[in-house]
């Protein structure tokens, strides 16, 4: 029950997915069709196991003191307000007690949190959480300007929801990324040295695909490097990129059917 | 810009910087931004898949039915069998009945294997094999007319035949080195030399457009910090009751902060010089 | 001279970050411009969606998250305002996690500045409004892309019951009719990870559509074989590729702009490659001489 019926699932399936391919029928198109329209649906739960992880965790650093426990705060923060601002939208332009809704919910989950963390005296943090959660229900029955959408899908273009996207996640993910930008100088600087024949090779490409677009040069030399770079990645590139394209594949593959055939079984876990 | 936009965009820029902030070292405005985004990228996660995956393809189909019936009164009851399936992943978070939410992984680990065996052989094995050796519209074969170069010797003429070749030679002897099973040794030696080096061009290649894709994302950066933050705070256009003052205030406020930040950082610095050593 | 390169390789890192940062300051608030030459795996992207009548469907997968908006971004914007240019209509699907609410905010700074002024970035509108469900289609995020391709290969309302915002596919104007990948013109895939791997796989392969591919740079290398084997008719990689395609469809936005501080950036990097393997050099000369003696 608990190893065999997953095998047989994986194997059934597999298999009847490989026959798909092969032989596109009515019936099992039908059934092919219905598969994987269900798949979504199970994909949205499987991925919401994550959200939930990073709660426990956060949780779990503020209640164990870990190194740097209060900044699991902010995390929670950003983590309900912006499922708050999802499910909520402004009728108009007025805002009327909207923020002041949001922040007692935010200081309800940090309390409750508190709460849990809190050795002695709980009493306190959870009669504060009780009371912002008191004065958010408060708001959310006789606040007329805004209300919940669950099934409609206001929330999506919510001022705050886009205002969260745009100006914190944008700059903030696509700042921590350009920080690749200065390691790469500096690896450039200490690591890429030409000290043998493959390394000088790697080295001499690279310098050429940066050199590409450089108008000092002179249009005789400067259209040359470009074709040497155009050459440069549809001839020498293309026939190693395309080496290692069949190799990958040749491995899916193997992988895959070690998975249907039940040789691989990684993916169950332990128990 | 009006005010609230600006006052937004003030925001990202602060976050911005304290993101860059981590070039010197770990600090707090880092750690802050770091934990805000891990957050708000969650809850973000959250809201898209509820409004674009629970309610569109779940909720909506069963609307018909009764919630209180458990939807098995909708005319399309059987999307609750995806909706159980599902649920059931979220038995992983107990140990007594962890090995439940292994039925739902295999049904996907089954689905999601079996489609890629035929099609990750047919795309990465026999398409590329196709196009480096098999005649065919798209790959006429060798180009002997122009080996060398259409219209005259000119080696790096991507199209002729000499290319062609190499492009075949090259691709086999990498493969040839990808393969352990023989000692690399004697002409299979050779090949495999020839491989690696045909690879280190094309790691070559990869790197320089890694670097140029590294430093643009800074340049975005820089774009956003002088287009989108500086252009507005000191465009007199930009009013609030008919005075610019405000987005000055604001911007010059942003200003105080991160120099006294570095101010604050230098003083540390020399004051602890001498008793550790520089970072590295 | 042995010390000074000693005391080079040495060298704080935080100098040569604080080295690069001054350099594309000054590059960014000096005054000049990079030529740009279109390539040809860029110039077939450009001529592929020009050459389309009017009322086509071009379809452009958003499959970035904010972590490469440098680079893919500025593609976006080229190819949707070519697209609405020429009258042509637009589907987009995002099948990364934070893709939605990239192209949401693309499609809302270009009709935000279309419905204001009637131009966006210079190109002028006149008489014409883009309106939702008319012109573009934005169907939103399902996950595991690869099986979403997959179905939307049999008809997109498989995965995509709804567009974005809350539509039934079936009332939605543009989509009257078209049922998959048989509907529409082509597939753009702008994309900053794998995904890309699964539009070739089990799209293009599948389905034979045409695709064409923006990528990262850091991706780039990787697809020319698709390339080179006609299952993908174009790339665009890197914010040079955007730059060019921003060049081709006379739009010149922060591609083009970028390319300014792209170029001394380059200069400084390859600079730093010279200075560690003189260094490198000078050092194994010494220490074999010292071997020697």
């Amino acid at each position: 029950m608990k190893r065999q019926v997953p095998l047989v699932l994986v194997l059934l399936f597999g298999l009847f997915m490989i026959f798909q391919y092969f032989v596109p029928h009515e019936s099992s198109e039908w059934v092919y069709e219905f598969l994987l329209d269900w798949i979504y649906i199970i994909g949205i739960f499987a991925l919401a196991l994550g959200i939930w992880s990073l709660y426990v965790v956060s949780v779990d650093k503020v209640k164990t003191r870990k190194h740097d426990w209060g900044y699991s705060y902010v995390t929670l923060a950003g983590l309900f307000g912006m499922i708050l601002f999802g499910f909520t939208a402004r009728h108009g332009d007025e805002w009327g007690w909207y923020l002041i809704f949001v922040a007692c919910v935010l200081l309800t989950v940090i309390m409750s949190v508190q709460a849990m963390a809190a050795r002695i005296n709980k009493g306190l943090p959870l009669g504060l959480a009780g009371l912002f959660l008191l004065g958010a229900v408060l708001i959310a029955v006789f606040d007329d300007t805004w209300s919940f959408y669950f099934y409609t899908q206001e929330g999506l273009q919510s001022t705050m929801f886009r205002a969260f996207f745009d100006y914190i996640m944008m700059p903030i993910l696509a700042t921590i990324f350009s920080l690749l930008a200065f390691f790469i100088a500096s690896a450039a600087y200490r690591a890429f040295r030409a000290r043998n024949l493959l390394a000088s090779l790697l080295l001499i490409a690279a310098l050429i695909v940066m050199m590409r677009f450089f108008p000092y040069f002179g249009e005789n030399v400067g259209e040359f490097i470009a074709r040497v770079s155009s050459w440069l990645m549809n001839v020498p590139n293309l026939a190693a990129q395309r080496a290692i394209i069949i190799g990958v594949g040749l491995g899916i593959v193997a992988t895959a059917l070690k998975v249907i055939l039940g040789i691989e079984r990684g993916y169950m876990g332990k128990g | 810009m009006d005010f609230t936009t600006f006052l937004w965009t003030t925001f990202a820029a602060f976050v911005t910087l304290a993101t860059f902030s981590f070039l010197y070292k770990d600090n707090p405005f880092y750690k802050f931004a770091e934990h805000l985004v891990v957050g708000v990228a969650a809850g973000y996660f959250v809201i898209i898949l509820w409004h674009n995956g629970l309610v569109p393809n779940l909720f909506r189909r069963l609307a018909d039915g009764d919630w209180y019936l458990l939807w098995l009164n909708s005319t399309m009851w059987w999307y609750l069998i995806p909706a159980i399936l599902g649920a059931l992943m979220w038995t992983r978070f107990s140990k007594r009945w962890s090995w439940v939410s292994r039925w739902p992984m295999g049904l996907y680990i089954g689905i999601s294997t079996g489609v890629a065996i035929p099609l990750e052989m047919s795309n990465r094995v026999s398409k590329q094999l196709y196009a480096t050796m098999i005649v065919n519209p798209q790959n006429p074969g060798i180009d002997w007319a122009n080996f060398w170069g259409h219209g005259g010797f000119d080696l790096l003429d991507v199209a002729s035949g000499f290319s062609q070749v190499l492009i075949f030679i090259g691709a086999v002897a990498a493969l040839i080195y990808f393969f352990f099973s023989k000692a690399h040794t004697g002409i299979f030696g050779k090949a495999a030399t020839f491989g690696i080096w045909i690879l280190m061009i094309g790691f070559g290649a990869s790197f320089g457009f890694t670097v140029m894709a590294r430093i643009s994302l800074f340049i975005n950066r820089l774009q956003f910090i002088d287009q989108e933050w500086i252009q507005h705070a000191m465009n007199p256009e930009n009013m609030v009751n008919g005075s610019h003052w405000p987005y000055q205030l604001v911007f010059w406020a942003m200003i105080l902060v991160v120099v006294g930040y570095m101010v604050f950082e230098l003083v540390q610095h020399f004051s602890s010089k001498g008793k550790a050593a520089p970072a590295e | 001279m042995i010390n000074f390169f000693d005391r080079l390789m040495r060298l704080d890192r935080r100098w040569i970050f604080l080295f690069l940062i001054v350099v594309c300051i000054i590059a960014y608030v000096s005054d000049f411009d990079v030529p740009i030459m279109p390539e040809r795996e860029v110039e077939t992207i450009y001529e592929f969606v020009d050459s389309l009548p009017p009322g086509e469907i071009v379809m452009i997968a958003i499959d970035y998250d904010p972590n490469n908006l440098a680079e893919l971004h500025p593609m976006t914007y080229a190819i949707v305002e070519q697209c609405w240019r020429k009258n042509l209509k637009v589907l987009i699907t995002s099948l990364s996690q934070n893709g939605p609410g990239m192209a949401d905010e693309a499609l809302r700074s270009i009709t935000d500045s279309l419905a204001e002024t009637k131009t966006y970035n210079g190109q002028v509108y006149e008489g014409r409004e883009v309106v939702n469900g008319v012109d573009y289609c934005f169907l939103g995020y399902k996950p595991y892309f690869a099986l979403v391709i997959l179905g939307m290969g049999q008809n997109f309302r498989l995965p995509f019951p709804e567009d974005y915002y809350g539509t039934p596919l079936d009332s939605i104007p543009m989509m009257q009719g078209v049922l998959n990948y048989d509907d529409v013109a082509c597939v753009i895939d702008l994309s900053g990870g794998n995904i890309t791997d699964y539009w070739i796989s089990y799209g293009q392969n599948r389905f034979n559509f045409p695709l064409a591919l923006g990528l990262t740079g850091v991706m780039t290398a990787q697809y020319y074989p698709y390339l080179g084997s006609g299952q993908v008719f174009g790339i665009m990689g890197g914010l040079l590729g955007a730059a060019q395609y921003e060049k081709l469809v006379d739009n010149a936005g922060l591609a083009r702009d970028g390319m300014r501080v792209q170029l001394p950036a380059h200069i400084v990097i390859i600079l730093f490659i010279l200075v560690g393997n003189i260094g490198f050099f000078v050092d194994r000369r010494n220490r074999h001489r010292a071997e020697g003696r």
